[in-house]
């Protein structure tokens, strides 16, 4: 278990019940072009272009970038820039509905992967533009392709959604635990491991027993156990994950690889699941909306569906006293216009109470009480770090380790003195980019 | 009363003593050069040249380390003294000058307020930009802040506006404008196109009131052919442009200046 975090009620019985339903396809789609980490896709389609399901429409421009697809079919009416949930711009491929184009996604039947190898499974990773799922979109066969000189030697399936309201992730695996667990072992297979590892927050607790009954048909093939974890945020994030999982550490500045654990999202396994089997790339996803609105729920909703045709279906209005929240209330942006589509990495859609603006301009001071302090789970020092960060001093940020920060918002969350923390990281952590340290 | 003037008045003599002793003994040879050197020298420690100071400047110059040119701040009377001084070949220097590429501020549409952090570049490391134009001034005003000679203020519109008589074109407000709008110029080059926008016009006139359209007026009243539209941009070939100022009086979003920003859009 790792130190810090914090415990937040989960507010997940909101939406905790709601079966996943298909949201119609809409009518047009904006499909961005740089919706992962890394360099944005190159397009390969233009203006007037008839586009199939599934087809390709971005090719990755880099090693760290991923092929982009058509999530409907249709005509593309423009490529333009649109701003995205996470806060960015971006190119996006629009592209306008027409049913009288068929054909596109072959879904075949489902093929064996047994004979395929490792290789082969990170290529049609790759070719399906699979990214990570839980909200950081890191490009999927980026993580299968280990580089040389080390070696994995297990993996962690993260079933824990630490972000209070989110469902989406319970309810994929409560439904398609199979095909999550199938995605699990081809994974294993494409990073030639035997040691799996579901982890899962102690209030998904009832699902234990049908993980165990399905990891236990299928331990012959792989040894794979469960870990049920305390109910503390950031429990699912990448490191701390696997600190309480194998009891290892992430080193400063590391990655999961330095200590040989390799962790996936349930939506990501399904993902792979789907991508090697039956060829289907990476089009929709499963989000949960939920908070203020009528009707939440989990939907399937395809990749560049516009949010206010989902808060619309809902029955969400965005009045005053109202905010949008795309991602978990913790780690999501409040954005100012739901005028946005939905990009791979969209894990929720939540409209919250908007506490109004005090008015009060500029950062209020460090009372020094130190609970930042209790509660950073990367072991920092945030109350110092944001008094550097506000004088500008940048290099007594770094030395004080600001780069391992992964933004968790656990200080800001619980500063009495409502102090910006985790912005005035962002800001210290792009400066010192920028100065190149 | 004898005896303390005269204990003051030895305790006074044998200090003048060690401390005259001293001072030739341990005087430290400095190049002459360097105090002649710093004289001229604007002393305003601002930095650009990337050394501590006018006086370390002084210094680095008189050995030879470093081009008495990288001060970007001395007057040219004061720098052909140096070079003087140092017996080189005096160069002719254009004095240059920041100019701001935008003028959106209070005419762009705003994406969001924000308030806890101000600063440009703190905002842009969050968001990217708080306009809905991905290419215009942010106007928390770290340009200002940087200036080491307050010839930036923030303008009534919400952007910056240069004092072209203070610049010293030391170019640290264009290290700390985190969306790149300001750039140095040769102070004759006195128009300047106040936009960076590469959209194309329907979508600049939807967010900017102030931006370019790439519209082509300019092009054609130029009687120099100085001016050419660039991915929706108007562009100015300073090598052409002689300043008549017939693009100013032609473009329709009033976004072409002459020498800095004029005063009677400010109004």
């Amino acid at each position: 278990m790792f130190k810090g975090g914090v415990r937040i009620s989960s507010f997940k019985e909101l939406s905790k019940e709601g079966e996943i339903s298909e949201f119609p396809i809409p009518g047009k789609v904006a499909i961005a072009l740089s919706q992962h980490t890394g360099l944005p896709a190159k397009p390969l389609v233009k203006k007037g272009d008839t586009v199939k399901e599934g087809q390709i429409i971005g090719e990755p421009a880099g090693f760290i970038s991923s092929y982009v697809h058509s999530s409907i079919s249709g005509r593309v009416t423009s490529i333009e820039n649109r701003n995205l949930p996470n806060g960015r711009t971006s190119p996006c491929v629009v592209i306008e509905r027409d049913d009288t184009i068929t054909g596109g996604k072959e879904s075949g039947p489902a093929k064996g992967w047994d004979s395929l190898s490792p290789a082969e499974i990170t290529e049609a990773v790759r070719q399906a533009g699979i990214v990570g799922m839980g909200g950081a979109a890191f490009p999927t066969y980026v993580k299968l392709s280990i580089p040389s000189g080390k070696k994995a030697e297990c993996v962690i399936l993260n079933a824990c959604e630490c972000e209070p309201f989110l469902t989406a992730d319970y309810r994929v695996l409560t439904e398609n635990m199979e095909g999550v667990l199938e995605g699990l072992r081809i994974i294993c297979k494409a990073l030639s491991v035997n040691k799996a590892y579901v982890a899962i927050e102690s209030n998904k607790k009832n699902l234990a027993g049908a993980i165990e009954k399905h990891i236990s048909a299928m331990r012959p093939l792989l040894d794979a156990g469960l870990r049920i974890l305390p109910e503390r945020y950031p429990q699912g994030s990448e490191k701390h994950l696997i600190k309480s999982v194998t009891c290892r550490e992430v080193p400063s500045m590391g990655l999961p690889i330095d200590v040989g654990c390799v962790v996936f999202n349930v939506q990501t396994a399904l993902a792979i699941k789907k991508a090697v089997c039956c060829g289907e790339p990476l089009i929709d996803r499963v989000l949960t909306v939920t908070g203020l609105v009528k009707k939440p729920g989990n939907l399937r909703v395809r990749i560049g569906t516009p949010v206010p045709d989902i808060l619309e279906a809902c029955g969400a209005t965005l009045s005053t006293g109202r905010k949008l929240v795309i991602g978990g209330p913790m780690m999501g942006v409040n954005i100012p216009s739901p005028d946005v589509p939905v990009i791979k990495s969209t894990t929720g859609i939540l409209i919250l109470p908007a506490v109004p603006a005090s008015g009060k301009k500029g950062i209020n001071p460090c009372i020094r009480c130190s609970r930042c302090i209790g509660a950073c789970p990367m072991n920092l020092v945030p109350a110092e770090m944001g008094r550097y960060a506000e004088k500008k001093r940048w290099d007594d940020c770094r030395i004080l380790n600001i780069n391992d920060c992964i933004e968790c918002g656990c200080c800001s969350y619980v500063c009495p003195a409502e102090r910006p923390l985790v912005d005035l990281f962002k800001w210290a952590k792009a400066e010192l980019r920028r100065n190149g340290s | 009363m004898i005896m303390p003037i005269l204990i003051l008045g030895i305790l006074g003599l044998a200090f003048a003593i060690f401390l005259t002793y001293f001072n030739l003994k341990m005087k430290v040879e400095e190049n002459p050069l360097v105090a002649r050197i710093y004289e001229l020298m604007p002393k305003g420690n601002c930095g650009a040249c990337g050394l501590a100071g006018c006086s370390s400047f002084a210094e680095q110059v008189a050995e030879g380390k470093v081009s008495p040119e990288k001060c970007t701040m001395i007057t040219a009377e004061n720098f052909s003294g140096i070079c003087e001084i140092l017996g080189v070949e005096k160069k002719d220097r254009e004095k240059m000058v920041a100019r701001v590429s935008c003028f959106g501020g209070n005419n762009s549409r705003k994406k969001f307020q924000y308030g806890t952090l101000r600063s440009c570049s703190g905002l842009g490391a969050i968001f990217g930009t708080n306009l809905e134009c991905a290419y215009g001034c942010i106007g928390m005003g770290d340009c200002v802040e940087a200036c080491p000679v307050g010839a930036l203020r923030m303008g009534e519109n919400g952007v910056p506006v240069v004092d072209d008589k203070s610049c010293t074109g030391c170019g640290i407000c264009v290290k700390a404008c985190p969306k790149n709008i300001i750039r140095l110029l040769p102070e004759e080059c006195k128009v300047n196109v106040a936009c960076l926008s590469r959209e194309r016009g329907p979508a600049v006139i939807k967010v900017c009131k102030s931006g370019c359209i790439g519209c082509g007026k300019c092009v054609k009243s130029c009687e120099k052919e100085a001016i050419s539209i660039q991915d929706n941009l108007a562009v100015i070939d300073y090598a052409k442009c002689d300043g008549c100022g017939t693009c100013v009086e032609n473009c329709p979003r009033k976004i072409i200046f002459i020498s800095g920003i004029k005063s009677e859009h400010l109004a």
